[in-house]
């Protein structure tokens, strides 16, 4: 029963945004909705990955450093090397995961807020890094990066080339959806099996998963690398939508959001960044109309949000029983 | 008989403190072994020392003649050593059960992508872990409360849950500190039957004790230290008589040792 509750559900939540949405956004002519979409497909990409910080019991508010760092891999090796841009795609997610082991090993130790005041200050040195080196050039920034080329095997097109769609907007909303799908269904799977568990025990305690014997520093050095390989492949795509990158693509604001992103929707689930992250970006764009005051009410209903949903907004539809995911 | 464990000269400082100073003993196979002292006397410490969560000045642990001091927790844990909580520590957002199966993670035969992946021997791990968790949580009578969540237990069941978790790891040996700390005597008599149950599942036991009647009650020898020394060591009708422990004791002699 459960089962097939759940087939459903994933079910209806491809066929809505594989299909209905585009479908809607071409009956209405709204095409600018595109953008607002892909931005939020690749943000909760990389909230994902934040998340999963969450899960083993770190405040991670330093993905933005990695978004950075994935978008500027990318961007090189495009630029000055002629890779192909699905080929950096993984290239830079690997980097960014390779960077955080070594980051990470140091900074993992850390707990609570010193870890969170660590990651943070992360994203500022990413961009003064990124400002300084000459590969990245400075404050001019990499520009005029080309679009995605085609991919072919045994001469059988893919994905054509890019420049040559009509329709930019919609395959890049696509080629963000289709990631964003796998990246859920991996940190769904990935939380559901035995390493999932494993990080439930380490957040809860770590001294005691250490007595059974679990390897903690291995374990929170995987988790911090698959949430920075997330970070790397978000940022990447960001950076072959806009087609530039500039040391301030990502800041200590962006890396901020996705922190929020996970609390909004939910520590305790898989889906709750992907939900926080639509809701707060939507939200943020909803309120543009209230001019000066904008600031004022999106931080008012946060803080109210926090304070009467500290489990997030999935919390709501599922019973408190299930606090703890299942 | 060579010792299961064997503590030679393990010494701890904490800058001019001697918590534990030049302590040796060693545990057999298959025995009871309660390490007592006052207040301060170091054992948590030596506890922690064995397990590997603080590292030795001077000294060393043996465990089947292979030194493990000074190893990482979870590779101590590997070989067979595992400790329990003084703070009755578990997951405690977790269900019972799902603390017990966690716990089984020593014996997990695939490996981590294994799992990911769902191949056959995660389902087959999966499938033993939960009936080794059932088991355990009969044997030590939290079966009726294993889909509880274990924030909401009684300090009792808490106890017992924490033993149910060392004995997931599949320990050689079980380090239990202060299982009967706080428990009134209708529990420590019922704790005191459990500990008994999980020697006789072949499990050595090593446990440090405040409450000297559950210790002479359940103990096949006992060590006892005083200012981080060992100061006396035998059978518990020995301690009982050992003048030194006595005047460690001093002026509460009387009720405490049970004389």
């Amino acid at each position: 029963m459960r089962r097939t509750t759940q087939i459903l559900s994933v079910a209806v939540f491809l066929a809505v945004v594989l299909i209905v949405v585009p479908w809607l956004i071409e009956a209405t002519q709204r095409s600018d909705l595109y953008y607002t979409l892909t931005s939020v497909a690749l943000l909760s990409i990389a909230s994902g990955g934040v998340w999963l910080t969450f899960y083993i019991g770190r405040i991670n508010i330093g993905q933005g450093a990695y978004a950075l760092a994935g978008g500027y891999v990318s961007a090189i090796l495009v630029t000055q090397h002629g890779v192909s841009f699905w080929l950096t795609l993984p290239i830079a997610g690997a980097s960014c995961a390779l960077l955080s082991v070594f980051i990470g090993l140091p900074i993992l130790r850390l707990r609570g807020v010193y870890f969170a005041m660590i990651t943070l200050v992360l994203t500022e040195v990413a961009r003064l890094t990124a400002l300084a080196l000459p590969v990245t050039r400075g404050a001019k920034g990499i520009v005029s990066i080309p679009l995605p080329g085609e991919v072919a095997v045994f001469g059988v097109t893919i994905i054509p080339d890019f420049a040559t769609i009509g329709n930019v907007k919609l395959a890049f909303y696509y080629v963000a959806v289709i990631l964003m799908i796998l990246c859920y269904a991996g940190l769904y799977r990935l939380v559901h099996s035995r390493l999932g568990h494993l990080c439930r025990s380490l957040q809860q305690n770590e001294e005691l998963a250490s007595s059974i014997g679990v390897n903690i520093a291995y374990l929170r050095i995987l988790a911090y690398a698959i949430s920075s390989f997330l970070g790397g492949i978000g940022g990447a795509v960001f950076v072959a939508i806009s087609q530039s990158i500039y040391p301030s693509s990502f800041q200590v604001k962006d890396s901020i959001d996705f922190m929020l992103n996970c609390f909004l929707g939910g520590l305790g689930y898989v889906f709750g960044p992907m939900l926080g992250t639509l809701l707060l970006y939507f939200g943020w764009d909803l309120l543009f109309e209230t001019g000066k005051f904008q600031l004022l009410i999106y931080s008012s209903v946060l803080i109210a949000l926090i304070l009467v949903l500290p489990n997030g907004l999935l919390s709501l539809r599922l019973p408190r029983r299930k606090r703890a995911v299942r | 008989m060579s010792a299961l464990l064997e503590i030679r000269g393990v010494t701890k400082r904490f800058g001019g403190l001697k918590a534990v100073n030049d302590v040796s003993f060693s545990v057999q196979e298959g025995e009871i072994l309660s390490v007592i002292g006052p207040n301060g006397a170091g054992k948590s410490t030596l506890f922690k020392l064995i397990a590997s969560f603080l590292r030795t000045s001077a000294g060393e642990v043996l465990f089947r003649g292979e030194r493990i001091s000074n190893l990482s927790p979870h590779v101590v844990a590997r070989k067979g050593v595992v400790r329990t909580f003084q703070e009755t520590m578990i997951f405690k957002d977790m269900t019972v059960r799902d603390n017990v199966v966690v716990s089984h993670h020593l014996r997990s035969k695939a490996s981590l992508l294994g799992y990911f992946l769902g191949v056959a021997a995660a389902h087959a791990d999966e499938a033993e872990f939960g009936r080794s968790a059932d088991e355990i949580l009969t044997f030590l009578g939290l079966g009726d409360i294993r889909h509880e969540v274990a924030s909401n237990l009684p300090q009792g069941h808490l106890r017992a849950l924490g033993i149910a978790i060392g004995l997931a790891t599949d320990p050689a040996i079980l380090l239990l500190d202060e299982p009967f700390a706080g428990m009134n005597h209708d529990e420590t008599m019922r704790t005191v039957e459990l500990v008994r149950g999980v020697r006789d599942r072949g499990v050595t036991v090593l446990l440090v004790e405040h409450d000297m009647s559950a210790v002479m009650k359940i103990s096949d020898r006992i060590v006892v230290l005083n200012f981080g020394e060992k100061i006396a060591e035998g059978l518990p009708a020995e301690i009982q008589r050992d003048e030194k422990v006595i005047e460690a004791y001093l002026g509460i002699e009387d009720e405490t040792i049970g004389v």
